[in-house]
């Protein structure tokens, strides 16, 4: 699989950069031409991967998240979104919709969202080392101006 | 920006913007304190200046429902554009009846 571009994003796990970081993925990915709601569903997935990260990765101290983006030569968007903070004990059950430790704000659909919204999605967890959230989307091409991209 | 206004003991929120973890702990807080010391009968969120909406905003639904519940009145949701709704659908939010 050839990468045709590719990008690194490295910010403080804080709720206000949540934003930012949506917006800074789909500028990256607007190079492939994607429609809104192909955008929209990327944006979406984002902002679910780096508030899980912002509300359970870090409980008792700051911390980063790192985000890669790729795009293959074929129109895929491969995000890689990565804490180095307490891990899932139960990649599993943390994945059932509804299922959340994050009070009675949280809709516990991060992962459905996620999963929902993009063609793949892959979770690797360790305790105390960190979590990856690896989500996948293809973006159809449409007319002419796909050859020249 | 929120705007609340209460007529009738009934309380309006226009929400606006992008709703998201961050935003949604502020608005939450905002939603709650007018409801709890106007006790209106119910609570109407408009959603049709909402731009973008992750599950947050679905909590925040889920959170008002509760409460509404808890001080014996109800809620409505409103006007949600178009772009927003596969999130409400996939929370099965259309379920509690309160999407007009």
């Amino acid at each position: 699989m050839n990468t045709t571009n590719e990008m690194d994003l490295k910010f403080a796990a804080k709720s206000i950069n949540e934003g930012f970081a949506r917006v800074a993925v789909s500028a990256f990915v607007m190079g492939l031409d994607p429609t809104i709601a192909e955008l929209s569903d990327i944006k979406t997935a984002v902002s679910e991967a780096v508030t899980n990260c912002i509300v359970h990765a870090y409980p008792d101290k700051s911390g980063l998240v790192y985000i890669n983006v790729k795009i293959t030569e074929k129109g895929k968007v491969i995000i890689k979104v990565r804490d180095k903070g307490c891990g899932i004990s139960d990649v599993k059950k943390a994945m059932e919709p509804l299922y959340t430790t994050g009070g009675e704000e949280r809709a516990g659909l991060g992962f459905a969202v996620m999963q929902s919204f993009m063609d793949k999605i892959t979770v690797r967890s360790s305790l105390n080392k960190g979590t990856t959230v690896t989500m996948e989307k293809a973006i159809i091409r449409r007319g002419k101006n796909d050859r020249e991209r | 920006m929120l705007e609340i206004n209460t007529e009738d003991d009934v309380m309006v929120v226009k929400l606006s913007g992008e709703l998201d973890h961050h935003r949604c702990s502020n608005i939450r807080k905002k939603i709650d304190s007018r409801a709890e010391s106007q006790r209106p009968k119910t609570l109407v969120l408009d959603f049709s200046k909402v731009l973008f909406s992750d599950s947050s905003g679905v909590g925040l639904v889920m959170g008002r429902y509760r409460q509404m519940l808890l001080l014996g009145g109800k809620l409505q949701v409103v006007n949600v554009p178009e772009n927003l709704r596969k999130v409400f659908k996939l929370s099965g939010l259309e379920g509690l009846g309160v999407m007009k």
